[in-house]
């Protein structure tokens, strides 16, 4: 996010679902939408099947890749090289829009003069592709206007995510394709809320809509509203403060819906830190591997079980409704933050979803100030939706008007993953989710059915490294990283090109966490889950 | 340039090129009953119920499936239409196992519904025996071929609406049946269990095995909601009967459109787990020990204000989560901010 906030002034997903099935080219890069988005990957589905254009990059052979009719197999985190040799060949063989690049954008020289080093020989060479393949792509994706860029994870786990974000915005700015219907760049959110979680300011530099902590003028926006003296400085991020637990300079965490010692990277390290940690408070509607470590459980209402908002993706803030009680004593979240906050001398008069986000939240973020729960019965509002009058905004920066005035290009060199392939660990791991199960199975695992369908990870593997090897398909493999190792079944499967693992976090046993580098892109600080060294060995 | 028109039961009406004549009846308020139709959909003209007669032509047209044509004189009513429509319900009802008694979509069924508009009360015609075992070992979808009518509304979800293309017509005449390829079933097929065809299954054929039994159609109140799972938001009716969701059925939501996926659709019972934590937990020599809100809340209160009060607020971070609603993320980072005073919060917006 903090990519596309610094190419365009704002943070999100440029335009909406329903675009595409009517989008006439789609260009998918680091997404495996069949699985992790199926109902987006209906649509992208849709858009092929009535004639559009589809460009899938990957280094796996997806199920939307099954679809594309270009599939681009490139090397784990070899993006920023493939996107700077796609612009290299667009402005050599001048395919870019110039009027937009002039009337919208900032930047274009030093960008030029960056591509120009991407000659498609070289750009090849480290995506690990042909160089007809990718002068192909380039003449593709400049053929068809407004094309549409849709991205996931696949961008931004890396340590140069940040880089692959802003790529992906330099490329769709040159091709003069954001701000229209059918184009812009698209991160697809992994989680029902992420959108909102930013949205509301869980973040330890802005407070709700993306007001900064730092500037004065807002901060003495929040004191007045919220009747206290606010800290001055932005607060840590999550690496920092599992520094801070391990250290000791944290002496309280409190975490709130959150199996962290399943999903961070490096899960040894973090239960270090969750073990190091003086007093560690959790909500949560299950018993996990993290509130194990937990010195007070709160018993929290469920999804179902209280009022409330999501934002999905494409920046829509739809209901969340109640539609039965929660179990024994368990309590909306709210109410136990609200309890606490009283036990702390502060007494907050909003009691229920609805008052919270009428009373509070649409008063403070500017952009959220026209949404309220009475126009969100039933198809929800895109935000930016300023005020009552306004039906929400479904393409951001529209007609190439920028939120941040214009558009900035970025110059960038790729950089490669922080831990690569060597001698003793000679194949590349990536990880991400598979269809039937969601993070680390606190709710999937207790679904009916959904085990039988998935009931233990597996080390996808490719065909040609499983003939090496010596493994078939359901043979116990030893996947083992510097951070430590893991037994688990093989999936001998054509998916996975060779040099490469694909594991999952969804199961405890095999989690491919035990394995991940826990490195951080030093903006964004996400962490580089797509691409570490391994070795597998018969087990 | 002038739209095209036809006459609709002696009306004229415009249309579009392109449209059916069951798409311009419906765009002038005439109700013709369909079974097979799925909207969006290649239209398959399978179950000849949306019959109406068009003049000179040689037999009544499936309406689902006719273009409309300029000049067209159309009856959607008449007596040879009703005679008809009658004739084929009769022999779809006839055609296999359409007893309504314990059936899943008593209530909800449209064959049923045909059955009661047109007041069939019994049926000339002998049905076959059953012939396809019903399919009953794959985890989430029961597949009873025994009240199957073929209209091909399941394939065309699957083909048009999802493309995940798991689903076709197998064998021919009599011995036609709806089959993955090989014929297996669903849990060793191409199927990805999105379970759009029980969506579009307009009888019992198709029913979500763990709603089996568990109420009704119209003993469940709908509460419609969005999907807890991934970014894309798409919006469902949660069917409730008493304190229990017993299935979860897709709304028509702006980001999905009658969609849903496996984990939306089926991953809804986490919340009536018997392993739900339901009151506070304080840790005690290593141990868990139950104890009352009160104490819970007033041990985190003041476990804060001596870490404020020694180490200052920045010694103490919280972690929000994705997974719940705005109004808790913004409380919980209200809380932090003006509660205990700092702004260490984040949550996993990385993940």
């Amino acid at each position: 996010m903090a990519g596309l906030a610094a190419s365009f002034g704002s943070g999100a997903m440029t335009n909406s679902f329903a675009e595409f099935d009517q989008a006439k080219l789609l260009l998918v890069i680091g997404s495996n939408t069949t699985e992790a988005h199926p109902v987006a990957g209906a649509f992208i589905k849709r858009a092929v099947q009535k004639g559009a254009q589809l460009i899938v990059v990957d280094p796996r052979f997806t199920g939307i890749a099954e679809h594309a009719q270009t599939f681009v197999p490139i090397k784990v985190g070899s993006d920023v090289a493939f996107l700077n040799g796609l612009m290299h060949v667009i402005i050599k063989e001048n395919l870019q829009d110039q009027a937009y690049v002039d009337a919208h954008t900032t930047g274009f020289n030093e960008l030029k003069a960056k591509v120009a080093e991407y000659t498609p020989k070289k750009a090849a060479k480290i995506a690990g592709i042909s160089e007809e393949l990718l002068v192909r792509v380039a003449r593709q994706v400049a053929s068809v206007k407004p094309a549409m860029l849709i991205y996931t994870l696949g961008i931004t786990e890396h340590t140069c995510g940040v880089n692959n974000v802003r790529s992906c915005a330099n490329l769709q700015m040159l091709l003069g394709n954001v701000g229209y219907d059918c184009g812009g760049v698209n991160p697809l959110r992994g989680q029902n809320n992420v959108q909102g979680a930013c949205d509301m300011g869980a973040l330890p530099n802005v407070y709700p809509g993306y007001q900064k902590v730092e500037d004065k003028a807002a901060r003495a926006k929040f004191e007045e509203a919220w009747g206290v003296k606010l800290p001055k400085k932005n607060g840590l991020m999550m690496p920092q403060m599992f520094e801070g637990m391990a250290d000791g300079s944290i002496k309280a965490l409190w975490v709130f819906g959150e199996n962290l010692a399943n999903t961070e990277p490096d899960i040894r390290h973090v239960e270090h830190c969750l073990e190091s940690v003086e007093f560690l408070i959790c909500n949560d509607i299950f018993p996990t591997e993290t509130t194990r470590f937990a010195d007070v459980i709160f018993p929290a209402a469920a999804w179902s079980e209280d009022d409330g908002t999501f934002s999905n993706s494409e920046r829509r803030v739809q209901r969340v409704r109640k539609a039965v009680e929660p179990p024994g004593e368990a309590k909306p979240n709210w109410w136990i933050f609200r309890e606490v906050a009283a036990r702390l001398g502060k007494e907050w008069k909003s009691k229920s979803g609805q008052e919270i986000w009428d009373k509070e939240v649409s008063k403070l973020a500017p952009a959220l100030g026209g949404i309220k729960y009475s126009r969100l019965e039933n198809d929800g509002l895109q935000w930016p939706c300023p005020d009552t009058k306004h039906s929400g905004t479904t393409c951001l920066h529209k007609d190439g008007c920028f939120t941040c005035g214009m558009g900035n290009f970025q110059a960038l060199d790729w950089t490669p993953p922080a831990e690569v392939p060597d001698k003793k660990y000679p194949l590349v791991l990536s990880t991400g989710r598979r269809l039937y199960h969601y993070h680390t199975r606190t709710q999937t695992g207790r679904c009916g059915g959904l085990n039988d369908l998935l009931g233990q990870e597996t080390a996808d593997i490719s065909l040609a490294d499983a003939a090496l090897l010596g493994v078939a398909d359901g043979d116990l493999v030893r996947v083992s990283s510097r951070r430590g190792q893991v037994v688990v079944k093989a999936k001998v499967t054509p998916q996975v090109p060779q040099g490469m693992v694909w594991m999952a976090f969804h199961f405890r046993e095999g989690n491919a966490n035990w394995l991940t580098n826990p490195v951080y892109d030093p903006i964004s600080l996400t962490a580089e889950y797509k691409a570490c060294a391994v070795k597998v060995e018969k087990a | 340039m002038a739209k095209p028109t036809l006459t609709l039961n002696g009306k004229p009406v415009e249309f579009e090129p392109g449209q059916t004549i069951l798409e311009v009846a419906l765009n002038n308020g005439v109700e013709i009953p369909t079974l097979c139709y799925l909207k969006d959909a290649t239209p398959t003209g399978a179950c000849r119920v949306c019959l109406v007669e068009v003049k000179g032509a040689r037999t009544l047209v499936a309406s689902c499936a006719m273009p409309a044509g300029p000049g067209m004189e159309v009856t959607t009513d008449s007596q040879a239409v009703h005679t008809s429509r009658r004739l084929n319900i009769e022999l779809l009802l006839a055609s296999g196992n359409h007893n309504c008694l314990t059936c899943e979509a008593n209530g909800r069924c449209k064959l049923q519904a045909l059955a009661y508009k047109y007041g069939i009360t019994d049926i000339r015609f002998k049905g076959q025996t059953q012939q396809y075992a019903t399919e009953d070992e794959n985890p989430l979808i029961v597949r009873d071929f025994s009240r199957c009518i073929l209209c091909g509304r399941c394939v065309q979800a699957c083909n048009d609406v999802q493309v995940n293309r798991a689903i076709g017509y197998g064998y021919r005449g009599a011995a036609s049946k709806i089959v993955t390829t090989g014929d297996r079933p669903y849990h060793h097929s191409d199927c990805v269990f999105c379970g759009q065809c029980l969506e579009a299954c307009p009888v019992g054929a198709l029913v979500e095995k763990k709603a089996k039994g568990q109420g009704r159609s119209y003993e469940l109140k709908q509460v419609r909601t969005t999907c807890p799972y991934c970014g894309v938001g798409c919006q469902m009716l949660l069917h409730v009967k008493g304190d229990r969701i017993v299935k979860v059925t897709a709304a028509q939501g702006p980001a999905n459109k009658g969609r849903l996926c496996v984990k939306g659709r089926f991953g809804y019972d986490f919340v009536h787990s018997p392993e739900r934590l339901t009151t506070p937990l304080i840790k005690e020599d290593g141990q868990f020990r139950e104890a009352s809100w009160d104490e819970a809340l007033g041990l985190v209160a003041k476990k804060f204000k001596e870490i404020k009060k020694e180490h200052g607020a920045g010694a103490i971070a919280g972690l929000s989560s994705a997974r719940t609603t705005n109004e808790e993320n913004y409380l919980f980072q209200k809380l932090f901010r003006a509660g205990i005073g700092t702004n260490n919060v984040d949550h996993c917006a990385r993940l």
